[in-house]
């Protein structure tokens, strides 16, 4: 398997990582030796094998409906790049 | 150079021949005299620290001391630390200043623990070799020309200079083990789930384990005493009951089945490491204990699994850093889509990008199967072939890492060189079995050798154990590199 530039730029695009053509280019060098090692996990036979998600079987835990958190906004936001009034600034979406 | 010990310095504390205000002063002025060179430090606040201290002075005068009461300690910058800068090594949290405290913080700050400041490491802790770090390299206290190991390097070098008497680390695999054993100090991974992960920054949820380093056995121990326990607030974080992790320190050794993974043993590993941990199971067979061949036969599938499921699990984590709640934005874009993409583009350094494609790679439709179910496939043969191991053996026991340091930029160009590192640490991780590393000889060049211990589920005491007994008949982990002799940290006697 081996990985083209183009591949490169679309999963930059899915993971939001603008990337310019000539660091596709070069991050599809080192993307594709990293693939050839991934790949020698295709050969083992895993039939019948189930896939380990976790390290310990643990489950959610259920907790009382009721607030546990107080109202840290101010704190919250305190270390945001753009607020007003409470709300995070972003570009404009809708116009 | 005065006796560092955690459990000396508790008792200088307690006796009141020296202040935790005293203590900390020393180990401040040592970082500032070795930081320039070795930039194991991303934070200090001398102010900060020196408050704690003085609170921890208070509470041993009230009689309300615990074990390490005033004996401070410092903190990889992947946990959250309420009031201080908490970058996890990226400039896409260079202006991070946390709003909370990590539960690792919580517990060291409850036991009256000062902070020394925040430690070095590599980019969101991805990294063998410190180099990926927004903030620079740390270097090696043996020799500065060489790399720390990563991805907690700062942790490990400041203890290795006696900057700290303890840091904590993160090892998600083989972050804590591998740069303790480049650094000549004693480094433990828990059990995946005996150390919340409230408040540390992800990187691969399923393997992330925070975990104790410091000169010796016997003060990691005292350190899991601290950093353990339940924590409603990680899903992970498992219900037990409450351990003594120094009680059988010193219980002999005779019976100890030691297994030795022939896997481990074999082409790849450097002559000298392989030398020195055949000299340290002589050593333990000395003690009492007896060693069996064993068989890890799927480990080496443990980098090529590792690599589909921590990228996989780091996409997903790493999404949260888009430019709007906190941290880096880019200066200039022309809609939310394009702040999105430039941030993260200019905030993230190139190997996390590498790792962030990886995953969303390996997770994107048509792939999931072939990389990322057969990747969790084979991490069960991985941890199984533990299981049966453990059915004839009471330990396990071989090289950290393939070699000892390495130059800085030696193999900073290749990521497939850089990720071999990690192939004795990451099986653990993926079995999430507590492992360690400790130190157990030098090379020709004099840089430290660590030998690896990893136990069943929940056998931290075990291990602890058996390097505590270890380093009772060896002197490896009190070795100091050059700077430690200069101008080394006294207390009052």
């Amino acid at each position: 398997m081996s990985l083209s530039p183009d591949d490169v730029k679309r999963i930059a695009r899915l993971a939001r990582i603008e990337t310019s053509d000539a660091e596709a280019q070069a991050t599809q060098a080192q993307l594709n030796t990293i693939f050839d090692l991934i790949a020698t996990m295709q050969a083992v036979d895993t039939r019948g094998i189930a896939p380990m998600a976790h390290a310990q079987e643990v489950f959610q835990r259920l907790r009382d409906d009721a607030v546990t958190e107080t109202d840290r906004h101010a704190a919250f936001q305190a270390v945001a790049p753009a607020v007003e009034n409470g709300l995070y600034l972003v570009p404009k979406v809708i116009e | 150079m005065s006796d560092a010990r955690l459990s000396a310095l508790a008792a200088q504390l307690a006796a009141r021949q020296v202040s935790s205000r005293e203590l900390a002063q020393q180990y401040l002025d040592r970082i500032a005299a070795l930081n320039p060179t070795i930039n194991a430090f991303i934070t200090v606040d001398a102010d900060k620290t020196l408050r704690e201290a003085a609170a921890a002075d208070a509470l041993i005068a009230a009689g309300k001391a615990g074990p390490l009461t005033g004996v401070p300690i410092a903190h990889k910058d992947i946990f959250c630390t309420d009031g201080w800068l908490t970058t996890c090594g990226s400039k896409m949290l260079h202006n991070f200043v946390a709003p909370y405290d990590a539960h690792v913080i919580q517990r060291f700050k409850a036991a009256g623990m000062p902070s020394l400041g925040k430690t070095n490491m590599d980019e969101f802790a991805m990294g063998s070799s410190n180099e990926t770090s927004h903030f620079g390299p740390v270097k090696n206290p043996w020799n500065p020309a060489y790399v720390p190991g990563g991805s907690s390097g700062g942790a490990a070098a400041c203890v290795a200079a006696r900057m700290a008497p303890a840091a904590t680390g993160t090892d998600t695999g083989g972050s804590i083990r591998q740069p303790a054993a480049l650094c000549g100090i004693t480094g433990l991974k828990p059990t995946y789930g005996l150390v919340s992960r409230y408040g540390m920054i992800a990187f691969a949820s399923s393997l992330d384990q925070a975990g104790p380093m410091a000169p010796s056995a016997e003060d990691c121990a005292l350190l899991l005493n601290v950093m353990t326990g339940f924590d409603p607030r990680d899903s992970t974080s498992l219900e037990r009951d409450k351990e003594d992790y120094t009680r059988d320190l010193d219980q002999p050794l005779a019976g100890l089945r030691v297994g030795l993974p022939r896997e481990f043993f074999a082409e790849g590993l450097n002559n000298e490491v392989a030398a020195a941990v055949e000299t340290a199971v002589a050593e333990l067979k000395k003690l009492g204990a007896t060693t069996v061949e064993i068989s890890l036969a799927n480990s080496k599938l443990a980098i090529p699994v590792y690599y589909v499921l921590a990228p996989a699990e780091a996409s997903s984590n790493l999404s949260r850093f888009d430019g709007v709640r906190y941290g880096y934005r880019a200066p200039d874009y022309a809609s939310l889509d394009d702040m999105y993409c430039k941030t993260r583009a200019q905030g993230f350094g190139a190997e996390v990008k590498r790792r962030i494609l990886i995953g969303a790679y390996v997770l994107s439709h048509g792939y999931y199967d072939a990389y990322y179910l057969q990747a969790q496939k084979i991490r069960r043969l991985i941890a199984d072939d533990f299981n049966e191991a453990f059915k004839t053996c009471d330990v396990i026991l071989g090289p950290t890492a393939p070699g000892t340091a390495f130059k800085l930029g030696e193999k900073s160009d290749d990521p497939v060189e850089m990720y071999l590192n990690d192939l004795y640490t990451i099986p653990a991780n993926l079995a999430g079995l507590p492992g360690m590393s400790l130190p157990c000889g030098f090379d020709a060049k004099g840089l430290p050798i660590g030998l690896q211990l990893v136990g069943d589920y929940f056998s931290e005491a075990k291990m602890l154990n058996v390097a505590h007994q270890y380093q009772a008949v060896t002197d490896w982990h009190m070795r100091l590199p050059p700077q430690g002799e200069a101008s080394g940290v006294r207390s009052k006697e």
